[in-house]
C-alpha cells in the first residue's frame, strides 16, 4: 500500500464491523483507485461482500449491523451523521449477486432510477435508456423489444440489464458482488468484457469467487480472510509471488 | 398519490467538504467529478412526513386496545361508585333507547321499579346466583352466567381439543401429500363459516339430532352449544398445534427414526412432547375464541340461566347475556351498567388469555429449539 | 413385539386420520344441510324482494343491500389503516424494536377480543361517545342524529374488529417481496418510501386484496358487533345515509330463527338466507385461498 491515499476514489480506514454479536470486519484499510477495477477475493464468509455493502451503506438496511472506522468517497466520510446516504447511492451504484431486475419491462427497469430522481423528459429519457443499454452491452440484444418484461430475458442477459439500470442513475463507482457467479461460461465472459470497457469511466470494486476471474479483470486484489485483509497489492502480484503464505495456498486452490 | 419531489441536485460549484488529513482527490481531466457529496444532508419532508404518518396510524392498533378497555369500562364504571342514576338522563329515559330493533316488541321500560333499586347498587351484588336483571327485585348474580360460559367452553374444548391436536398430529406426520393439501381449504372453509351459520345448523339440525340419540331434556342445552362450539374451535386449535408440530426442527425427528423408533413412537414420544408450548397456546386461544363467542350460544344453549351442576339444561353465558339483552335494556340504568361489566370481564379475560398464549408461544418454545 | 407395535402404529395412524378426516365431514355436512335445504327457496325473486307478511314470505333484498353498504364502508377505513400498519410493522420497524413489539402484540391481542366487546366498545365509543359529541356540537335542540346505532357507527365497529385480519394478511403478502428489489431500488439511490410506493407495494397488491377479501369475508359473517350498533329488525327502506339503520344478512338469519313469529313456517327463508350468506362468505374465502395460493407459488418461485 505505498500509493498516497489521494489517488484512491474510495478509501477505509480500520473499518470495523460487527453483525450483532459477530465481528464481520476487523479493522479494514484499504484504497480503491480510480477508473482502476480492484478485486475482493477469499473464502466464503470471509466478509469480503459485507465490505462491499458498507461502502455504499446497504448494510444500514440490515438490523443489528454496527459500523467503526470510516470509509472515504471522494475523500468525503460517508458514514459521518451530516451525509445522506441516499445521494451517496447514486454516486456508488451495486451489481447485485443475483440479477435482480424489478417485474416490469426493460425500458421501465431503466427509467426506473432517472424517472424518481426527477427526468421527465420522454426524448431525453429515451436516449438515457439506449446509451446505458449500449454501455451495458445489451442494447443489440433488446432494441427491439423494450417494452418486454425483463423477466423474459435470460440470466446473463438480466444481469446485464442490472447494470445499464445502475449506469443510468450515472454513477461514479460500480460495486459488484460476485455479479457472473450465477452464470455460465458464455455470459461470465461478456460480463467480463463489459468489466474491462466500464473502467475507462468507472471505479469499479468486484467481489469474486473465482480466481481466474479476479486475475483476467482486476488492476488490485484484496485477499480476505476470517474478516481481515491479509495481503493487497497489484493482481498480478498477488496471483504471482504473494508474500503470504495463505494468500499463495489460497490462490494456488489449496483451501477455500 | 403523487410522486414525491427529488431533492435538489447538490449544487455543482460548491466544493466537496473535504477530510482534512488528505489532499483533494485528482481525477483526470477528462472524466471530472460529477456528483459531489456534500455533508450537508437534505431534509427530505415529504419522507420525514410520511413515515411519521405511517408510524401514528400504526400506533391506531395500540391506542385502540387502550380505548377499548376505557369505553367498555366506562360505561360499567358507575357501578362501582354507586351513582348509577345520575348517568341517566330523564330525558333517555323516557324515550327508551331500545337500538332499533324489534320496534314491534313490547318495550320493557319498567323505569319507575328500576330507579328506586338503582340508588343503592352494590358491588358485591354482581356476585350471586341468580341472575334476574328485569324483574320487581332485579338480581344482577354473575355466578350462573360465568358456569354457563364454563360449561360451555369446557364441552367444546373437550371435544375440539383432542379433534384439532390429532389432526394437526396426522397432517404434519402421517398423512399422505393429497390429504394434507386437502385439509389446508376444509379447514379455512370451517373457519369462515360465519357464527351464525353454525348457530343456525345447531339450532335446527344438530339439537334434534343429539337430543334423539341421548334423550336430553332439553333441546337446547350446554351440549349443543359445545359441540357446536367446537366446530368454531376445531380451526384455531389445528392451525396452532400443526404450526407448534411442524416448528419441531427435522433433525429431532430424524435422529429419534436414526436411532430405531418407529414413524408413530418419533410423532407421539418426540415430536408431541417438544411442541408442548404451541399445543398448550392453541388450547388457550380456543379457550378464548369459545368463551367470548356470542352468536352460537345465544342460538344454541337454550339461554336460561341456570345454576346447575348438570352439561345437558339449559344455560346462558355472559356473551349471550349481553348480546341477548343489550337491546332491551334502558340506557343508563343499572342493568345496562351491568352489560358492559360483564363486557369488560369479557376483554380482560380473553387479553390475558392471549398474552399467557403469546407468552408461551414466543418464549418457550423459542428458548426450546433455538437455546436462547 | 414388533408385531404389536405395528399394531399399535396402525391405530395411532387410523385414529388421527379419523380427527382430522371429522373435521373435513363437518364442513361437508354442514354444507351438504344447508345447501340441500335451501336451494330451492333460492330463486331470483327470493334475492330481489324485501320481506313481507310480517317477515314470513317475501325476499332478502334489503338485508343484502345492507351487508353490502356494511362491507364496503368498512373496508374503506378498514384496509387502508390495516395496510399501512402492516407497512409500518414490516418496513419502518427493526426486529428489536419495542414499539413494534407492542403493536404486534395489540394486533393479536385485538384479534383474540370477543366480537360482542367490540359491539359494546361501538355502543360506548361511537354511539355514545362520538355521536353524542356531535349531536352536542351540531343538534339543534338535542334531537338525536349521530347518538343513536346507524350504519355508519357498524361499519366501524367492524373495521375495527376486522383489522388484524388485514393487517397479518398484507404483512404477509409484503414478505414475500424479495429484498433484492428493495436493494436494487435502494442501490439506485431512491429513497425508502420510494422504494415502498414504487416496488414493494405494487408487488403486494394481491396480498392486499387477499386481506381485504378476507376481512369483507369476516365482516359479513359477524353478527354480534352489530346488534346494537346498527342493525335493524325490519326496515322498509334501504338506507339512504350514514345516520341509518340497515338490515343485515346475518342479523337477519338470526333474528328470523330466534324471534320470528312462526319459526317453522319461515323454515325455508332460513335455509335460503343461511345459503346466500354461506355462499357470500365462501365465494369470498374461496378468493383469498387462490389468491394465497397464488403468492405462495410466486414466493417459491422466485
Amino acid at each position: 500500500m505505498e500509493t498516497a491515499p489521494h489517488y484512491a476514489k474510495l478509501y477505509t480506514k480500520d473499518l470495523h464491523l460487527h453483525y450483532g454479536p459477530k465481528h464481520a470486519l476487523k479493522g479494514i484499510s484499504l484504497d480503491m483507485k480510480a477508473y482502476k477495477v480492484t478485486a475482493l477475493i477469499g473464502p466464503s464468509g470471509c466478509g469480503k461482500s459485507t465490505f462491499l455493502r458498507s461502502l455504499n451503506r446497504m448494510n444500514d438496511t440490515i438490523d443489528n449491523v454496527n459500523i467503526k472506522g470510516s470509509v472515504f468517497v471522494d475523500n468525503v466520510d460517508i458514514y459521518h451523521k451530516k451525509v445522506d446516504e441516499v445521494q451517496l447511492r447514486k454516486k456508488v451504484g451495486m451489481i447485485f449477486q443475483k440479477s435482480n431486475p424489478f417485474p416490469k419491462s426493460i425500458y421501465d427497469n431503466v427509467a426506473y432510477g432517472p424517472r424518481i430522481h426527477g427526468l421527465r423528459d420522454k426524448a431525453k429519457l429515451d436516449e438515457l435508456v439506449e446509451t446505458s443499454l449500449r454501455r451495458a452491452a445489451i442494447w443489440d440484444e433488446v432494441k427491439d423489444e423494450l417494452k418486454k418484461s425483463a423477466l423474459a430475458l435470460s440470466g446473463g442477459q438480466q444481469q446485464r440489464l442490472c447494470i445499464a439500470r445502475a449506469l443510468a442513475v450515472e454513477p461514479e463507482v460500480l460495486l459488484m458482488d460476485e455479479p457472473a457467479s450465477a452464470l455460465d461460461p458464455i455470459a461470465t465472459a461478456k460480463i467480463e468484457e463489459l468489466i474491462y470497457e466500464l473502467k475507462t469511466t468507472y471505479t469499479i470494486v468486484i467481489v469474486t469467487h473465482n480466481m481466474q476471474q479476479a486475475a483476467r479483470v482486476s488492476d488490485y486484489t484484496a485477499f480476505f480472510y476470517m474478516g481481515s485483509v491479509v495481503e493487497f497489492d497489484a493482481t498480478e502480484r498477488i496471483f504471482t509471488s504473494p508474500k503470504e503464505k495463505q494468500t499463495e495456498d489460497y490462490v494456488t486452490g489449496r483451501f477455500g | 398519490m403523487r410522486i414525491l419531489p427529488v431533492p435538489a441536485q447538490p449544487d455543482q460549484g460548491t466544493p466537496p467538504t473535504v477530510n482534512p488529513q488528505s489532499t483533494p482527490p485528482v481525477p483526470p481531466p477528462s472524466l471530472p467529478v460529477r456528483k459531489v457529496l456534500t455533508m450537508k444532508k437534505p431534509f427530505r419532508a415529504g419522507e420525514y412526513a410520511i413515515e411519521k404518518f405511517i408510524q401514528s396510524v400504526a400506533i391506531i392498533s395500540l391506542v385502540l386496545i387502550g380505548l377499548i378497555f376505557v369505553f367498555v369500562f366506562r360505561e360499567a364504571y358507575p357501578l362501582f361508585t354507586g351513582k348509577v342514576l345520575a348517568a341517566a338522563p330523564q330525558a333517555q329515559v323516557e324515550e327508551a333507547e331500545t337500538y332499533g330493533v324489534d320496534p314491534g316488541a313490547p318495550d320493557i321500560v319498567e323505569a319507575p321499579e328500576l330507579e328506586q333499586n338503582q340508588e343503592n347498587f352494590k358491588p358485591s351484588s354482581l356476585v350471586g346466583p341468580s341472575w334476574q336483571p328485569v324483574s320487581l327485585d332485579p338480581k344482577f348474580g354473575l355466578w350462573s352466567l360465568l358456569a354457563g360460559s364454563l360449561k360451555v367452553t369446557l364441552i367444546a374444548l373437550l371435544i375440539a381439543g383432542p379433534v384439532g391436536i390429532f389432526a394437526a398430529l396426522y397432517t404434519s406426520n402421517f398423512a399422505p401429500k393429497w390429504a394434507r393439501e386437502g385439509m389446508k381449504p376444509a379447514i379455512e372453509i370451517l373457519a369462515g363459516f360465519p357464527s351464525v351459520v353454525v348457530g343456525f345448523f345447531a339450532l335446527v339440525i344438530m339439537a334434534s339430532l343429539l337430543q334423539n340419540i341421548f334423550g336430553f331434556q332439553y333441546r337446547l342445552n350446554a351440549f349443543v352449544g359445545g359441540v357446536a362450539m367446537a366446530l368454531a374451535v376445531v380451526p384455531i386449535v389445528y392451525t396452532v398445534s400443526e404450526d407448534a408440530l411442524n416448528a419441531v426442527p427435522k433433525v429431532m425427528m430424524e435422529a429419534s427414526l436414526a436411532l430405531g423408533a418407529t414413524r408413530w413412537e418419533t410423532a407421539l414420544f418426540v415430536i408431541l412432547p417438544s411442541a408442548t408450548p404451541g399445543i398448550f397456546a392453541a388450547m388457550i386461544l380456543g379457550f378464548g375464541r369459545a368463551f367470548g363467542e356470542t352468536m352460537i350460544v345465544l342460538m344454541a344453549t337454550g339461554n336460561a340461566a341456570l345454576l346447575t351442576a348438570s352439561l345437558t339444561d339449559p344455560v346462558r353465558t355472559l356473551s349471550a347475556t349481553i348480546g341477548a339483552e343489550m337491546a332491551e335494556v334502558v340506557f343508563g340504568d343499572t342493568h345496562y351498567r351491568v352489560l358492559f361489566f360483564v363486557g369488560a370481564l369479557l376483554f380482560m379475560i380473553s387479553f390475558s388469555l392471549n398474552a399467557v398464549a403469546e407468552f408461551f408461544v414466543r418464549n418457550r418454545l423459542m428458548k426450546k429449539f433455538k437455546g436462547a | 413385539m414388533t408385531r404389536t407395535k405395528s399394531i399399535i402404529g396402525k391405530a395411532v395412524v387410523s385414529f388421527t386420520g379419523l380427527c382430522a378426516f371429522s373435521a373435513v365431514a363437518a364442513v361437508v355436512w354442514i354444507m351438504g344441510t344447508i345447501v340441500w335445504g335451501g336451494h330451492s327457496h333460492l330463486t331470483w325473486a327470493f334475492l330481489t324482494q324485501a320481506p313481507a307478511a310480517g317477515m314470513t314470505e317475501g325476499g332478502i333484498l334489503p338485508a343484502i343491500v345492507g351487508t353490502f353498504m356494511l362491507v364496503v364502508i368498512m373496508s374503506l377505513v378498514g384496509v387502508p389503516v390495516g395496510t399501512i400498519t402492516a407497512i409500518y410493522l414490516s418496513e419502518y420497524t427493526s426486529r428489536g424494536s419495542k414499539l413494534a413489539n407492542f403493536i404486534r402484540f395489540a394486533v393479536n391481542t385485538l384479534a383474540g377480543i370477543p366480537a360482542i366487546v367490540f359491539g359494546l366498545f361501538g355502543l360506548g365509543f361511537f354511539v355514545q361517545f362520538t355521536g353524542g359529541t356531535l349531536d352536542r356540537l351540531f343538534s339543534p335542540e338535542g334531537k338525536l342524529v349521530w347518538a343513536q346505532p346507524n350504519i355508519l357507527w357498524a361499519s366501524l365497529t367492524m373495521a375495527l374488529l376486522t383489522l388484524p385480519v388485514v393487517i397479518v394478511s398484507v404483512e404477509e403478502a409484503i414478505k414475500t417481496v424479495p429484498r433484492e428489489l428493495r436493494e436494487a431500488s435502494l442501490a439506485l439511490g431512491v429513497t425508502k418510501w420510494q422504494t415502498i410506493w414504487r416496488v414493494v407495494l405494487p408487488n403486494s397488491v394481491g396480498g392486499i386484496l387477499t386481506g381485504a377479501i378476507l376481512a369483507v369475508s369476516r365482516g359479513a359473517g359477524e353478527v354480534a358487533p352489530i346488534l346494537f350498533t346498527g342493525a335493524a329488525y325490519f326496515l322498509p327502506n334501504l338506507p339512504h345515509g350514514f345516520t341509518d339503520q340497515f338490515m343485515e344478512l346475518g342479523y337477519h338469519l338470526y333474528i328470523m330463527t330466534t324471534q320470528s313469529t312462526d319459526v317453522e313456517k319461515t323454515l325455508p327463508i332460513q335455509y335460503a338466507t343461511t345459503l346466500v350468506l354461506l355462499l357470500l362468505t365462501f365465494a369470498l374465502n374461496f378468493g383469498a385461498i387462490f389468491m394465497r395460493y397464488r403468492l405462495r407459488s410466486r414466493r417459491v418461485a422466485a
